[in-house]
């Protein structure tokens, strides 16, 4: 696999070579850039509507509460990037929720061996969706979609619906709890810690092979291909990253939310959403993770402040559909911009291969190998 | 080649035609009349999209306090004195095959109900009174539950209808379709716009209990507090009327409400609370179902504030939530048992009894004083069970209910 | 032709659409065996227009998804286009037959407008289609959250027969459906539109450089998909006889119909894939539905023999795509013909 090294590794020395303060500068004008100064600006925007919101006990307990949506973002991403679809994201959270209040209970010896068995189960859904992905070359949008109906519908009818109740709460203190008595912030949710630990693996993952073979697999399968990477088992551990998340996003939600099967309803959208207003590309090849899930925490913030503003509360839709098309819109242009812009070779390096891709508009299919 | 799609296509077509001279069938129960009947049966159909209605208000004001007929050691088969249907046309012997066309079981409380229908219908399959309920389930979507109704009449071969509908207006002509088979129809929940059904199976209704959460919290709440209303969703009748009636005593009271859609969504729920916290003090919370109310309570207990008053619903979860607080809290009921009654409404009919034209139930809130009586007939249920589901002398009791066997 | 013939394997040497219709089959046999097994006929008039009831409104939208997915988009307004219309309709006739073409007019004409909307905002915007229309279906949701507190309007007598009327055991609806079936194929075979759809979903940057304009078949394909969902919800109006801000978000109709297109062995990348099929793959879900439900399976196990029947079937057709396509990196001369035979089938 190293021997996809090379040309990404060069794209990324001439980056380097710019200065620290031209990179950054010249990476918040880049879509996945762009979506940091959103989040900036909707947080100003609502610590104006409501100034309490400022103090760091509050943001603290904002980005714990945004860690499972991040965290999905994050897991989401690894498949967009990826070209492909995750669906079935939010029926994982629920059945993972449910797996949590139905076996658990309240003996506390449970705990752990639950723990694991849920992360098995995520890793073996994620399995399953990359293999009929990538080796049957079903498009994922329908393997994951079938995942979703399928998993549900199998949760639903192994608990009749009801859940028998919150697990024990040295559990639920994952999603719930956090370290006491901290300077200025008063208590750090322990879901802030695990962002941080998801979001911080993640960015390791991606600078390493795996992470460039992963995004030459999204640009341009066949030319991944030809590189000797194994693209299917790639493509195939970005599933099971995605599901990983969505299991980790359970495991905070048991705690943060509490259990009911309604829990997780709409999390793929949520999160396909938060990456895009991250500035990742569907159909692959483009776009950053930490900026997928600082689109998570700017979809949050839109929704807070729409709360805080007295928004009604039916409008909230419209508002998040106005955003995203104009988001979107946004990135395309500067994409495009890019890509015709040859005056600054060093700019385009990064995307040098993405200039040569042929469907800027696609990506419902996986990245075009076997089609 | 080219033409082959257009030719299979021209193939379809001359294969309906040829059907077509077989036959020209329209359902003939859509009639113009039942279009004027539908009408007249409410005026306001067209105009809809406002939710309170004083004189429907007014009615189950006084049916909170109504005298129930029969005992009260079996609710689900109590109702207010009034327009009786006679049956005497229908008493026949032998098991009759019923026919149920279900709204969905897509929510813990009709979960709930749909186990202690089936163990009803158990009783009266062992007793000989019900062959069979073919039951359709409609999974939330009007237009199925209308294609459901048709198929009951046209195939089913069914002695009597059960039908809970999915919406009001829409169901309307399908039960009217249904009725018109001259067999026995009972509708129960949500109810539909014309009295066509042998008997229409409800609890008081939402204004009744929009009336009593309203009325507990504002007694216990000063002009100008802070009361946060979490909804399920817009659009559906029996969730609407709750909170009109809510709203309405809240503006009355000089109480400041504000309500927000959910989805049930205990997620939900706790964000909404934590931002109504982090902008000033809730004193109040109103729910129009229980499900994620301990989402809600959890927000306070996160936030460091004082627990609210509160009203919920007699889900478990809540119940038991509401013992571990010790909150000043009520549980509005919206009574579960009502879906035992339909299958001994069934019966009944069958017997040549008289049944209530409107089989109004009873439906009283649980109190602070009777939460461990609940709280301890339905010990070993899951968190999403309800307290009033009325099963506890059915055969299958506690297992089923506890394992949420359903079929 | 040939090429086809060459490769081996049984499924190789069928085309995407009649597999399809081969699983319509297989599933029309079990169905009938096992609701025979219930005491029941398959085949009895109630049961046929059961079923075909069921394909009418998901087939108007699987049309119209098919045309999208074929340009290389995809529709996820739809579901909230079926129940704006309905709302429009109903409103605007309000139980007077005079107000019956004013309504649909209207209705079709709101449905057109945020169609053009989507097209534009996926061809001038370059938003991929799935967000482009992922954020109008949200923007109409939101609109009918706030603006529609349940049903409204009433639709008139005649406005209800449409929904109500069958030829024998053929629902009208079906016959409408058909129609707008046979349009659809005459606008992907017989016209320049037509063909450029295939040619802009087959490779957007050849089908630019072939001197098409590429953002004419886009828009027109969001247009027509859009009035579909809008004939769609046309018909929910009148089947109900009210407008409902829910009844599209009720039937699932973005993914579902998304579903039953590449059931129908549309690929959904785009320029490759028939009406024929998406029809095909529509009576599949209906059937599937119809059986299940005369067996009274679980509500919750539906979902999951819906799920399991996607995956698979389309696994089928995946395979067979796999072995067709080989020879074209072997000889380029036959991968021309293949295609159009694939286009036309």
């Amino acid at each position: 696999m190293s021997r996809t090294m090379p040309p990404a590794g060069a794209a990324v020395l001439e980056q380097n070579r710019a200065g620290a303060g031209e990179r950054f500068l010249r990476g918040l004008a880049t879509p996945g850039g762009a979506v940091f100064l959103l989040l900036v600006a909707l947080l100003a925007a609502i610590i104006v509507a409501n100034p309490s919101f400022g103090e760091p006990e509050s943001l603290i307990r904002f980005i714990g509460r945004t860690a499972p949506i991040a965290i999905a973002a994050i897991g989401q991403y690894f498949v967009i990037v990826a070209g492909e679809f995750d669906l079935s994201m939010g029926s994982v959270v629920t059945m993972q929720v449910i797996v949590a209040g139905n076996l658990i209970g309240d003996d506390d010896a449970k705990v752990l061996p639950v723990l694991l068995l849920m992360l098995v189960l995520g890793a073996l859904i994620g399995l399953i969706n990359g293999l009929v992905t990538t080796l049957l070359k079903v498009p994922s949008f329908i393997v994951t979609l079938g995942m979703m109906l399928a998993l549900f519908g199998l949760v639903m009818f192994w608990t009749g619906g009801a859940a028998q109740g919150n697990p024990a709460d040295s559990f639920r203190q994952i999603g719930r709890g956090g370290i006491q008595d901290v300077p200025v912030f008063g208590v750090i949710p322990y879901p802030v810690i695990i962002l941080a630990v998801a979001a911080a693996l993640g960015f390791w993952l991606m600078r390493r092979p795996y992470g460039r073979t992963l995004i030459a697999a999204g640009d341009n399968s066949a030319a991944a291909a030809l590189t000797g990477a194994r693209v299917w088992w790639v493509r195939t551990r970005a599933f099971m990253l995605s599901s990983l998340a969505a299991t980790v996003s359970g495991i905070l939600l048991v705690g943060y939310a509490g259990v009911h099967p309604s829990v997780g309803r709409g999390y793929e959208f949520t999160a396909i959403t938060a990456v895009v207003l991250g500035g990742v590309v569907l159909g692959g090849g483009r776009g950053w993770l930490l900026s997928a899930a600082a689109g998570a925490f700017a979809l949050e913030s839109l929704f807070t402040l729409l709360n805080f503003l007295g928004v009604e509360s039916t409008w909230r839709d419209t508002v998040q559909g106005v955003i995203i098309i104009v988001a979107v819109a946004a990135a395309a242009r500067s994409w495009q911009r890019r890509r015709r812009g040859s005056a600054l070779p060093a700019r385009a390096e990064q995307h040098r291969i993405t200039a040569t891709s042929a469907k800027p508009a696609e990506g419902t299919e996986q990245g075009g190998n076997g089609y | 080649m080219r033409t082959k799609g257009i030719r299979t296509a021209v193939t379809l077509a001359a294969a309906s035609s040829l059907l077509a001279l077989t036959a020209c069938t329209t359902d003939p129960s859509v009639t113009e009349d039942t279009g004027t009947a539908s009408e007249g049966a409410s005026p306001g159909a067209t105009e809809q999209t406002e939710w309170f209605d004083q004189a429907l208000y007014d009615e189950q004001n006084e049916q909170r306090t109504a005298t129930f007929e029969g005992s009260p050691d079996e609710p689900w088969l109590q109702y207010i004195a009034g327009d009786m249907t006679d049956t005497s046309k229908f008493a026949s012997e032998g098991g009759h095959k019923v026919c149920f066309a279900n709204a969905s079981i897509s929510n813990p409380w009709r979960q709930t109900g749909w186990i202690t229908m089936n163990e009803q219908l158990k009783v009266l399959q062992d007793e000989g009174v019900v062959s069979e309920m073919e039951t359709r389930d409609a999974k939330d979507n009007d237009n199925t539950q209308i294609a459901d109704i048709d198929y009951f009449i046209n195939e089913g071969n069914c002695d009597a209808f059960i039908i809970s509908p999915n919406s009001t207006a829409a169901l309307t002509p399908a039960v009217e379709r249904a009725c018109e088979t001259g067999k026995p129809v009972v509708v129960f929940d949500r109810g539909v716009e014309t009295d066509c059904a042998t008997t229409f199976i409800h609890p008081i209704g939402g204004f009744a209990w929009g009336i009593d959460s309203a009325n507990f919290l504002t007694e216990r709440l000063q002009e100008g507090d802070k009361v946060v209303a979490l909804r399920i969703l817009p659009g559906v009748d029996v969730l609407e009327q709750r909170w009109a009636a809510a709203e309405k005593i809240f503006a009355e009271k000089g109480i400041e409400a504000t309500d927000y859609f959910t989805n049930a969504d205990p997620t939900e729920i706790k964000k909404i609370i934590s931002d109504e916290l982090a902008t000033g003090d809730v004193q109040g919370v109103w729910m129009d179902a229980g499900d994620g109310a301990v989402a809600a309570i959890e927000a306070f207990e996160d936030a460091g504030k004082d627990l609210p008053v509160m009203t919920g619903e007699d889900e478990l979860s809540f119940l038991r939530k509401w013992k571990e607080t010790g909150i000043d809290a009520l549980a509005p009921v919206y009574s579960n048992f009502q879906w035992r009654t339909p299958l001994l409404a069934v019966q009944k009919i069958f017997a040549g009894e008289e049944v209530p034209a409107e089989w109004v139930l009873p439906q009283q809130p649980i109190p602070a004083e009777e939460l461990d009586d609940w709280l301890e007939r339905n010990d070993g249920m899951p968190d999403g069970h309800y307290a009033k589901f009325g099963g506890e002398d059915l055969p299958g009791y506690p297992d089923v209910w506890q394992q949420r066997q359903m079929p | 032709m040939n090429s086809t013939r060459k490769a081996g394997g049984f499924f190789a040497r069928l085309s995407s659409t009649r597999i399809v219709y081969l699983v319509a089959l297989l599933t029309l046999i079990v169905g009938a065996v096992l609701v025979a097994t219930t005491g029941r006929n398959f085949f009895s008039p109630g049961n046929i227009s059961s079923i075909l009831t069921g394909t009418s409104v998901l087939g108007f939208i699987a049309i119209g998804q098919t045309l999208v997915i074929l340009v290389g988009s995809l529709d996820l307004s739809v579901p909230y286009v079926a129940s704006l219309t309905s709302l429009i309709a109903a409103g605007v006739m309000a139980n007077s037959s005079a107000n019956i073409l004013p309504g649909v007019l209207l209705a079709l004409g709101a449905a057109a407008v945020i169609g053009l909307a989507n097209g534009l905002i996926v061809a001038g915007l370059k938003v991929h289609g799935f967000i482009a229309t992922l954020g109008m279906g949200l923007i109409i949701s939101g609109y009918l959250a706030t603006n529609f507190k349940g049903s409204f309007g009433q639709a008139p007598f005649a406005f209800r027969l449409v929904g109500a009327t069958g030829l024998g055991p053929v629902p009208i609806s079906t016959l409408i459906m058909l129609g707008c079936a046979v349009l659809a194929m005459l606008l992907l075979h017989r016209t320049r539109t037509g063909h450029h759809i295939y040619a802009v979903g087959g490779d957007l940057n050849v089908a630019r450089m072939s001197g098409i304009r590429v953002q004419t078949p886009i828009i027109t394909a969001h247009v027509l998909c859009s009035l579909l969902a809008g004939m769609a919800g046309l018909l929910l109006a009148s089947r109900l006889g009210v407008g409902s801000p829910t009844v599209g978000s009720q039937g699932g109709y973005d993914l579902l119909s998304i579903a039953a297109v590449v059931l129908g062995g549309t690929l959904l990348s785009g320029g490759k894939g028939t009406i024929t099929g998406t029809l095909g793959g529509v009576l599949i879900f209906a059937m599937l539905d119809n059986i299940m439900s005369v067996m009274q399976v679980n509500p919750f196990l539906k979902d999951v023999v819906r799920g399991v029947v996607i995956v698979v079937a389309v696994a089928v057709y995946a395979r067979r795509s796999i072995v067709k396509r080989q020879p074209r990196f072997g000889h380029g001369q036959p991968e021309e013909p293949a295609r159009k035979q694939e286009v036309a089938a």
